[in-house]
């Protein structure tokens, strides 16, 4: 089983683009399904259904949804094995832009759209800067100019990237993306012991733990305080 | 080596790696005399994780990103596109295209008609993809007769086509002049107040209505964006194929907007049902069921029925410019 990890700020178009990059597998006969990650809710299990791809969801409630996937990516691993997937795709929103949920020797695919505006490649840490693929989508409602010097700063963060466009709407782009995805030659059947490309950051103080009261004498383990001048 | 040049030399030789710098948020300020894993490794282990820093692929991604910004610098001053070629792939259901070969060059248009979900996205996709019988329409594209450069499909500064859709907006709030500055310093141009004056005086012969460089692009009118858009495009933009989705008609001259795109050696695609706008191309490209159905010389006569068209559009024109003066129309207004 082949297996790549989406990942993107929220609405940036992550599903759209996976569903029709899906269209071009199902065409070559590949059998494909996705697990999607999200925090509170998220009803994108229902647009995959429709389209008749095996889903999964994963919601981390109370807890960080970047940890919550690093403690949960090998069951998921486990289900695609047993659904005997060709490709096997995890979705994920980068909720603080720090985290990135990929795994070293496993594709990853950053997805960022032309509207979050021309400073975002700048604010979003690893999850773009460690992606193989970076997916820019909403290219058709800015100026070419706009779509240009984002391209280009995206290209600055992370040089090494394949930068791609895709309409999640047309679909433009999205059969282009899937040759990407794919390689006959790669096999996967479990994650156990892989590693994160990247660190979460640290945390791991009272509010972690459930604290809701504000004051000095609350806050215990890992904080941080802003610098006043005097 | 990059690795051995000091960071004050790396900037002198290549002044583009400031928005490298720039970007991954690291303030090397100050600190000029040493050189980029030095500066690296004096940071604190604090400062690594609150900015999310990887100081093993750094240095990496700075060498790859100078060579890519060379090797772009290069490829602006040597090789043009002189030619895009289409060769025959097939239609939805396996039919194969009947055309042997379509070559266009710079500075012809090409209109492409057929209804909504014909292939015309596919087409396009197509040529920015630089296909290689590799996609579902089975076509192939050349560039100057040869195979494409792979550069052409992954390189996020050398994409074959520019587009301009129906529903563009800006996004940015800037002025005029700051927005074509942003744009030309990302392309590392290098006379940039001149190629300012150029952009905002042709986007000004396409617009109805004159805007100035401190007006901010947010409050443009739809014609001027689109005027602003297309001189940007013709002038700056990096992509020798320009594709164009209907170029409304309003407030915009549009033969001015196709010559001026032509005027800098662009190849222009142009998905429209306007009359006025597929009979200036050229040829047209009919698309059906996925596939090209046929290709049209625009003829003899089609091209006397432009002159015809032009006349009546031109009444239009005018009774715009007069409603837009403050101007009383009369009967003798709707006179060809």
């Amino acid at each position: 089983m082949n297996l790549t990890i989406f990942s993107g700020p929220p609405s940036s178009g992550k599903t759209s683009v996976i569903l029709k990059t899906i269209d071009s597998f199902k065409r070559r006969g590949l059998k494909v399904g996705v697990v999607k990650f999200d925090c509170l809710y998220t009803d994108d299990d229902i647009m995959y259904e429709k389209a008749g791809i095996p889903v999964r969801k994963g919601l981390s409630g109370g807890l960080c949804p970047d940890h919550f996937f690093a403690s949960n990516i090998e069951g998921v691993v486990k289900w695609g094995v047993k659904e005997e997937l060709d490709l096997l795709i995890s979705e994920s929103a980068g909720l603080c832009n720090r985290c990135s949920p990929y795994l070293q020797d496993v594709k990853g695919v950053c997805v960022i759209d032309n509207l979050s505006g021309i400073n975002t490649p700048k604010k979003i840490g690893p999850m773009l800067k460690s992606a193989d693929v970076v997916v820019i989508t909403k290219g058709d409602i800015v100026s070419q100019a706009e779509r240009e010097v984002f391209a280009a700063r995206v290209n600055a963060v992370n040089p090494k990237a394949a930068v791609m466009h895709v309409n999640g709407l047309s679909g433009q782009g999205a059969y282009e993306l899937s040759t990407l995805l794919y390689d006959e030659k790669m096999m996967i059947n479990s994650v156990q012991g892989m590693k994160l490309r990247f660190p979460m950051p640290s945390a791991m103080c009272s509010y972690c733990l459930g604290e809701t009261r504000i004051g000095e004498s609350y806050q215990l383990g890992n904080t941080k305080k802003m610098l006043w001048e005097e | 080596m990059v690795r051995d040049m000091k960071l004050g030399d790396i900037l002198k030789e290549y002044p583009f790696t400031e928005e490298f710098f720039e970007q991954n948020r690291l303030d090397i300020k100050g600190y000029e005399n040493i050189k980029f894993d030095e500066f690296l490794s004096s940071l604190t282990d604090q400062e690594l994780e609150d900015n999310a820093i990887d100081i093993v692929k750094l240095p990496e991604e700075l060498d790859s990103y100078i060579e890519q910004m060379m090797e772009f610098l290069g490829i602006e001053k040597s090789s043009a596109v002189k030619s895009l070629t289409i060769l025959p792939g097939h239609d939805k259901s396996g039919t194969p295209e009947s055309f042997e070969r379509f070559d266009i060059l710079p500075s012809h248009i090409v209109s492409i008609v057929g209804p909504t979900g014909s292939g015309k996205s596919r087409l396009l996709a197509d040529i920015e993809w630089a296909a290689q019988n590799d996609t579902p329409t089975g076509r192939s594209i050349l560039i100057n007769d040869d195979r494409p450069d792979p550069k052409w499909r992954y390189s996020s500064n050398n994409k074959l086509v520019a587009q301009l859709s129906q529903n563009m907006n800006f996004v940015m709030d800037l002025s005029v002049g700051d927005f074509v500055e942003m744009h030309a310093a990302s392309r590392m141009v290098e006379n940039v107040p001149e190629v300012k004056k150029k952009i905002l005086e042709e986007a000004n012969r396409l617009a109805g209505e004159s805007f100035l460089e401190t007006t901010p692009v947010t409050g443009l009118s739809g014609g001027q964006s689109r005027a602003l858009m297309i001189a940007d495009t013709a002038i700056l933009s990096s992509s020798p194929i320009v594709l164009i989705d209907e170029i409304e008609n309003a407030g915009i001259d549009r033969r001015k907007a196709l010559e001026l795109l032509v005027s800098q050696d662009k190849i222009v695609l142009m998905a429209t049902h306007d009359p006025l706008l597929a009979l200036m191309a050229d040829r047209r490209i009919v698309i059906k069921n996925g596939g090209i159905h046929k290709i049209i010389e625009t003829s003899a006569q089609e091209k006397q029925l432009l002159a015809k068209l032009d006349t009546l559009d031109e009444v239009m024109q005018s009774a715009r410019r007069k409603l837009r003066a403050g101007d009383l129309l009369d009967i003798s207004d709707g006179d060809i």
